[in-house]
């Protein structure tokens, strides 16, 4: 009988364990297929012959990446834009959160500036609207087009106003009595208090602007401004996509004489800034979601 | 005392309405190109005004009933799909009791959340391509290719089964936490009264996440205009237009591409007027019915 049990519950284990190494290849396969590609030889991919280790290994296409200026000055627009996009994201949402994480009792307009910022996170005038105010700014083809629209990122703030409202409220009462101002009382009590929160906010702050290529494709008209990942959507998606002009067997052609080890090599050198930080990203990003969701 | 500290509150939050003010509030009024004749010389406010002229013309569009269809069926379909495969992720990994195992499968899954759609999209072009390797495997299996990318037969289902492929893993991440809040007892309880391990993940795991469920539904009543603009983006073409073109695609190829800024502006404010009021009634449910407070 507990025989019979111990050699159900094995089936069972090894059924689900299998079932979630599938759904675990689901993932990792296109990527190693990505990574074959980037590592083989131009007519071994043309021929179908990669999977997932490389054929005929060799650097060919990482080189010709290296000796690409265009892809390495949308490399740097982007890590400038990380920086400064990220810099002023971190700055304005630990001030704000910390605004508002104020009772109201110490800050009577406090549920005011709240609608505001809930409200814009919940409407918005629309893509036409938001390009029209930027040209009238004359801010197409800037950096400030990309880093200071979205320099208040209100999911952000409202996370980490959360987690400042969730501090006891002695700490605070106790700094007051020393006589710490508002600002001080930021600074040396709550950002310090609060690095996990911050640290979470800020690694969602550094990805979202490492990914954006709207932004740049829809504000930047000159290609030298294109952040990487604009610069990326134009040289790989729409230079490879299916042209409605060309019957299927010249898209196979087109196929065939695209650089598929080079673009493979670019999609992988994008993705390194991301798998850099990931494993932070993970340690902090759950406590990041249930605080900012559910709250029971 | 009190007041004094208010002060430095309002010259806190400065900056944020400043930025508010300018790059979310004032491009609010520019949607009133929706109801002008608009004149880029003369401006959003004394462009001649027209009434409901844009949308009576947006509605004789012989195009525009296919594209809320295609919205709202792209997004159903992707929310209840992923949905699934989260529940369905969370339970099984909820019963694996390897720590090791457990959190290798996490690292995986989560991953693709993190990439952006234009390398998501390099890398679906180049695996579902005429050329791709999963043609490739088609062929040996002796099935002729398939154009996953230019045929509208295709396409939808591809935008759904990639969407799910990146967000299944994330998506879980609520369902596994309100799956370690059940209460042990519980399945101490149905293990002496014999149920095993297959009954005790229906009959405990899967009612103690129902009202999770429930309330992450309810959440995405908010996304049923949300298709996925930057995944269609960067996955379709002239070829599939008819199947993938979604409101928010449509607002940036007829409205900015093409200058047609009223129309652009009219089909956007439709999108934010009913995305508005979409938010507010999930909003209302969830926190009646579960008790959820964003704040």
């Amino acid at each position: 009988m507990v025989r019979s049990f111990r050699s159900a519950d094995r089936i069972y284990d090894t059924l689900i364990a299998v079932v979630l190494i599938l759904l675990s290849l689901s993932t990792l396969l296109p990527l190693l297929h990505i990574l074959a590609v980037s590592f083989s030889d131009k007519a071994s991919v043309a021929g179908g012959m990669v999977t997932f280790y490389p054929i005929h290994f060799t650097l060919a296409a990482y080189r010709a990446v290296v000796s690409d200026h265009a892809f390495f000055r949308a490399f740097g627009i982007s890590v400038e834009r990380v920086l400064l996009g990220g810099g002023l994201q971190f700055a304005l949402t630990i001030l704000t959160a910390y605004a508002l994480s104020r009772p109201k009792s110490e800050f009577r307009s406090r549920n005011v500036y709240m609608w505001v910022l809930v409200f814009t996170m919940i409407f918005s005038g629309g893509l036409i609207p938001f390009y029209l105010t930027i040209r009238d700014l004359h801010m197409l083809d800037t950096m400030a087009a990309l880093v200071l629209p979205t320099a208040v990122p209100v999911f952000n703030v409202i996370v980490l106003m959360n987690f400042f409202k969730s501090l006891p409220k002695e700490l605070d009462e106790a700094a007051l009595m020393d006589g710490a101002g508002p600002w001080y009382r930021m600074i040396a009590l709550y950002v310090p208090l609060s690095l996990p929160s911050i640290a979470t906010v800020t690694l969602f702050s550094v990805v979202g602007h490492w990914n954006a290529f709207f932004d740049g494709m829809l504000l930047m008209n000159s290609p030298d401004k294109y952040p990487l990942q604009t610069y990326l959507n134009q040289i790989i998606v729409q230079a490879s996509l299916p042209q409605s002009h060309l019957t299927p067997d010249q898209i196979e052609q087109m196929a065939k004489l695209s650089d598929r080890t080079v673009n493979s090599a670019k999609i992988l050198v994008g993705l390194v800034p991301i798998l850099v930080i990931y494993p932070f990203l993970q340690r902090y990003f759950v406590t990041g979601i249930t605080l900012g969701s559910i709250k029971e | 005392m009190r007041n004094k500290a208010a002060v430095h509150y309002h010259v806190m939050l400065i900056p944020a309405i400043v930025i508010l003010a300018v790059f979310s509030i004032y491009p609010m009024f520019g949607a009133l190109i929706a109801f002008e004749d608009f004149k880029p010389g003369k401006g959003i406010w004394h462009s001649p005004f027209v009434g409901w002229d844009n949308f009576r013309y947006m509605f004789s569009l012989p195009d525009i009933k296919q594209i809320f269809y295609n919205t709202v069926s792209i997004a159903v379909l992707k929310i209840v799909f992923t949905q699934i495969f989260a529940i369905v992720f969370a339970l099984l990994l909820n019963e694996v009791r390897n720590l090791f195992f457990k959190k290798t499968v996490q690292t995986i899954v989560y991953l693709p959340h993190f990439i952006s759609w234009v390398l998501l999209g390099g890398i679906m072009i180049n695996l579902l391509s005429l050329d791709g390797i999963v043609n490739e495997a088609l062929k040996t299996l002796g099935i002729p290719p398939i154009f996953f990318l230019g045929s509208n037969r295709w396409f939808p289902g591809v935008l759904v089964g990639t969407h799910v492929w990146q967000e299944f893993g994330f998506s879980a991440i609520v369902y596994l936490a309100a799956l370690t809040g059940i209460n042990p007892s519980l399945y101490e309880a149905a293990a002496i009264d014999g149920a095993g391990r297959l009954q005790r993940l229906l009959y405990v795991s899967l009612p103690g996440i129902a009202s999770t469920i429930i309330l992450l539904l309810t959440l995405d009543l908010q996304n049923v205009l949300n298709a996925g603009f930057e995944q269609i983006l960067n996955l379709y073409n002239p070829m599939v237009y008819e199947s993938g073109d979604i409101i928010d695609t449509y607002v940036y190829r007829a409205g900015l591409r093409e200058f047609q800024y009223e129309l652009g502006t009219a089909v956007g404010l439709l999108k934010s007027a009913v995305s508005f009021m979409m938010i507010a009634v999930s909003y209302f449910l969830a926190s009646r019915f579960a008790n959820y407070r964003i704040f």
